[in-house]
C-alpha cells in the first residue's frame, strides 16, 4: 500500500527539501504552517483515513503540517498520519508549548532520535512568562543539541528567525541507548526514522519492511522520558505560581458542583447561537430564500426542458426527493450552515481548553452507559446532524463504544433539522408534556446505553487525556479548523444525501412508500392510538427527520396524541444518510441490527406511553 | 493504595501502571513509573487529576484502580 508517499498529490520537484511542522495539539501549529506557506496551500485527504494533509510551498521547498499528536507510533490515525510524513522529512520544524515542555519535548526527543534535522520553534512565551517560568534558551539548546527559537506565533515574533533558521536545521543528541540495535535495523531497512519506529514496536512500519516488531517501546520511552526530565530540570525554572485565576477556572470547571451550571450555561449559549440564530434566522434564509425560493424553481425549469415532468428521470433529479432538489436544499441550505455554526462553537471549546474538562467532568455517566468522557463530542454533534455525529465516532477507542455512541445517536438524539419542528409542535402543549417528551428521550437514551454496556463483550476503554491551560480561542484557528471541518463534512455526506435521495425517489416510484405506509398503519392506529396518516409521517422521517415531523403539522390530534407522535417519530429512525454512513463506518450487519433495533424501541416505548397516558 | 484512593491535594509516587499502552502514553504526558505527582482533583465517582508541575491528566476512575501509589 502506498501509504508514506504523499508527493503525487502535489506538484513538487523531486530534489526539493520536505519541511514537515510537527507538534503537539493546539500548539499554534497552523500560524507557522500559514507563514510558511502563504496563500497557497494544498488540502489533500490522507489515503486510508479522514485526516486532511495541509501543503504548500517556501521558496523551493515543500512545506507539509501534520495532525497534532503526543508522539509518533500508532494509537490512533493522527499518529499514522504523523508517523509517515515525519518519517520521510528532510527537516522538521517542531512547535512546542514552552508552557509544556514536558509534554511536548517527548516528541521532540523522539523526532531527534529519528535523526532527522530540527529546529524547534518555543512557541507561547508570553503564556511561559505570566505563568512564571522562566526558560533558559541556550541552555535548552545545547541540551538537544538543536536550534531553540522564541516565539509567539500570534504576535508574529519570532517567526522569520524559525524560517531563516531551516536551512542549518542539525541533528541533535539522541537519547536512544540501543545504538547498536538500530545500526543493524538501518543496515536492513535503509533508513533510521523507520528503524528506529521498528525498535519502539510499531508494528505498521516493521510490516512494510517485513521485520518483526521488537518489544523495546517500553524501555526507550523511558530512557526518552528521562532524559526529556532532565532537560528541563536543567533549562527550566518555576519562579512563581503564576495565574491563579486561570487555575482556580480550570479547577471550577471539572468539579461537578461549579462545572455543571457552567456547562449548562455554555449548551444554553450553544442552544441560543446554533438553535436559535443559525436553525431559524440564517436557515430561513439559505433554505427558504434562498434554495426553495430561488434556486429550486431554476432547477425544475431547466430540467423539465430535458425529462417530461412526471418521469422517472425528472422525479430522479428535480421531484420532491430530486438529487439537485432536495438532496442539494437539504445538505446546503439547511445541514451545512447547521454543522458549520456547531463546528464553531466545537473549535471554540476544543482551542480555549474546555472540552477535555467537559469530558472530565462528564466521563462517570458516560462510563455507566459504556462510553467515556470523549463519547462527548459526538453526542453534541448529534444535536446538530447525526450523519456528521457518526462520522466524529471515529475519535472513540474501541469499535465497543463506536457501536453504543452510533446507536445511541440514532435512537435518541434529535438532529437540528427535527428539533425545530418538534419545539414547534410541543410547546403550545405545554410544561407536562414537553417534561413527558424529555424525560422518555432521557430514560431510553440511559436505558439503552446501561443495557449495551451489560450486554456487548468486552470492556470500553477508559479516559487518559491531557487537560491544556485555558485560552482565549484565537479567531483565526477557530475559522480554518471550521472551514476544513466542514468541507470535509460536505465531501463526506453529500454524496450520501444523494444516494438517498434516489433510493427514496425510486421507493415512491414503484410504490413501495405506499405499501411500506399500508403495512406500517396498524400498529399507528391500534398500539399507538394515533391517525392512521400518521403512518406517513413516519416514512417520511426516514427521507428526512424534519419532513417527518413537518408531517405531523397538519393531522388534527389531542396533545397525548402529539406527544406519543414525537417520542415514536425521534426515537424511530435516524435518516436515511444517517443509516447509510452507518453502513459506511460500521458494516451491514451491524448497521441493521441498529436500525431494527431503534424501529422496535420507538413502537415499543411509543405504544406503552400511549398505554399509559 | 490505587490511585482512586487518593484524596485531593496530596502528593504521591505512582509506583505500577498495569496496561501496556497506557503506560506509554502516560510516559508521553510526563508521568512515569516513579514519578512525583499530586492530585489536583477528584470528581465524585469520576476521574481522578494527576498534576506534575504546570502538566494536568484526567484518568478516568476505573484506570486510576488499576495504577498503584505510594504516599
Amino acid at each position: 500500500m502506498d501509504c508514506c508517499d504523499i508527493s503525487h498529490q502535489i506538484d513538487i520537484p523531486s530534489d526539493a527539501t520536505k519541511i514537515v511542522l510537527a507538534g503537539n495539539p493546539n500548539v499554534g501549529k497552523s500560524i507557522f504552517f500559514n507563514d510558511f506557506t502563504g496563500v497557497y496551500v494544498d488540502v489533500s485527504n490522507y489515503p486510508g483515513t479522514t485526516l486532511e494533509i495541509s501543503s504548500g510551498k517556501y521558496k523551493d521547498n515543500i512545506v507539509i503540517d501534520t495532525p497534532g499528536v503526543y508522539g509518533v507510533s500508532s494509537f490512533n490515525d493522527e499518529e499514522t498520519v504523523a508517523r509517515d510524513v515525519i518519517a520521510s522529512a528532510d527537516v522538521v520544524v517542531n512547535i512546542v508549548d514552552a508552557v509544556h515542555l514536558e509534554r511536548d519535548l517527548f516528541l521532540t526527543q523522539q523526532i531527534i532520535d529519528m535523526g532527522i534535522p530540527v529546529v524547534v520553534a518555543l512557541n507561547m512565551m508570553d503564556e511561559a512568562k505570566s505563568q512564571g517560568l522562566d526558560v533558559d534558551i541556550d541552555k535548552l539548546s545545547e541540551e538537544l543539541g538543536v536550534a531553540v527559537i522564541p516565539t509567539v506565533a500570534t504576535e508574529g515574533q519570532g517567526l522569520a528567525e524559525v524560517k531563516d533558521a531551516v536551512t542549518d536545521a542539525q541533528v541533535g543528541h539522541s537519547s536512544l541507548q540501543q545504538e547498536d540495535e538500530l545500526e543493524d535495523l538501518i543496515a536492513q531497512v535503509g533508513n533510521r526514522p523507520e528503524a528506529l519506529l521498528i525498535l519502539e514496536g510499531d508494528e505498521n512500519i516493521a510490516a512494510k519492511h517485513q521485520q518483526e516488531p521488537r518489544e523495546l517501546q517500553e524501555e526507550i520511552y523511558k530512557q526518552r522520558r528521562e532524559r526529556v526530565n532532565e532537560v528541563v530540570d536543567s533549562a527550566v525554572e518555576i519562579k512563581s505560581e503564576g495565574n491563579n485565576f486561570k487555575t482556580k477556572l480550570a479547577q471550577w470547571m471539572v468539579k461537578p458542583i461549579t462545572g455543571i451550571p457552567f456547562l449548562l450555561l455554555a449548551l444554553y449559549g450553544l442552544y441560543k447561537f446554533v438553535g436559535v440564530f443559525i436553525a431559524q434566522t440564517v436557515v430561513g434564509i439559505t433554505e427558504g430564500t434562498i434554495f426553495v425560493g430561488m434556486y429550486e424553481p431554476l432547477v425544475r425549469d431547466v430540467i423539465s426542458q430535458v425529462f417530461a415532468s412526471g418521469s422517472l428521470g425528472y422525479k430522479l433529479l428535480a421531484g420532491e426527493f430530486g438529487v439537485l432538489t432536495m438532496a442539494v436544499t437539504y445538505t446546503f441550505g439547511l445541514l451545512l450552515p447547521l454543522v458549520i455554526g456547531f463546528y464553531l462553537f466545537l473549535s471554540v471549546l476544543e482551542d480555549s481548553g474546555y472540552l477535555p474538562r467537559v469530558a472530565t467532568l462528564v466521563d462517570r455517566i458516560l462510563t455507566e452507559l459504556g462510553m467515556n468522557g470523549r463519547a462527548i463530542i459526538p453526542m453534541l454533534l448529534g444535536f446538530g446532524c447525526v450523519t456528521m455525529a457518526t462520522i466524529t465516532t471515529r475519535v472513540l477507542g474501541s469499535k465497543r463504544e463506536r457501536i453504543i455512541a452510533i446507536f445511541l445517536l440514532g435512537l435518541a438524539i434529535p438532529c437540528s433539522a427535527q428539533l425545530g419542528v418538534i419545539v414547534g409542535l410541543i410547546a403550545p402543549l405545554g410544561a407536562k408534556f414537553f417534561l413527558i417528551y424529555v424525560g422518555v428521550l432521557v430514560a431510553v437514551y440511559v436505558l439503552a446505553g446501561t443495557i449495551l454496556n451489560k450486554v456487548l463483550p468486552g470492556q470500553s476503554t477508559d479516559l487518559l487525556i491531557d487537560l491544556p491551560p485555558l485560552r482565549i480561542p484565537k479567531f483565526k484557528n477557530i475559522f480554518h479548523k471550521t472551514y476544513i471541518k466542514s468541507i470535509s463534512f460536505i465531501k463526506e455526506a453529500g454524496p450520501i444525501f444523494a444516494l438517498g435521495a434516489i433510493i427514496i425517489t425510486l421507493m415512491e416510484h414503484f410504490g413501495m412508500l405506499v405499501a411500506v405506509q399500508d403495512a406500517v398503519a396498524p400498529i399507528t392506529v391500534g398500539w399507538l392510538e394515533l391517525p392512521k396518516e400518521a403512518a406517513t409521517a413516519f416514512i417520511m422521517g426516514i427521507v428526512r427527520r424534519d419532513f417527518g415531523a413537518a408531517g405531523l403539522t397538519d393531522l388534527a390530534m389531542t396533545p397525548v396524541q402529539t406527544t406519543v407522535a414525537l417520542i415514536t417519530i425521534t426515537l424511530f429512525v435516524p435518516c436515511i444518510a444517517a443509516m447509510m454512513i452507518m453502513i459506511k463506518e460500521r458494516n451491514w450487519t451491524e448497521s441493521i441490527a441498529i436500525w431494527f433495533g431503534s424501529w422496535i424501541t420507538a413502537f415499543v416505548v411509543g405504544g406503552i406511553v400511549a398505554q399509559i397516558l | 493504595m490505587t490511585l482512586a484512593d487518593v484524596n485531593c491535594g496530596e502528593e504521591f509516587k505512582i509506583t505500577d501502571i498495569k496496561d501496556d499502552k497506557i503506560r506509554a502514553q502516560a510516559l508521553r504526558f510526563g508521568i512515569s513509573e516513579g514519578a512525583n505527582v499530586s492530585c489536583a482533583e477528584k470528581v465524585p465517582g469520576g476521574p481522578v487529576i494527576i498534576k506534575r508541575n504546570l502538566q494536568e491528566i484526567a484518568v478516568g476512575r476505573r484506570l486510576a484502580k488499576n495504577i498503584t501509589v505510594e504516599q
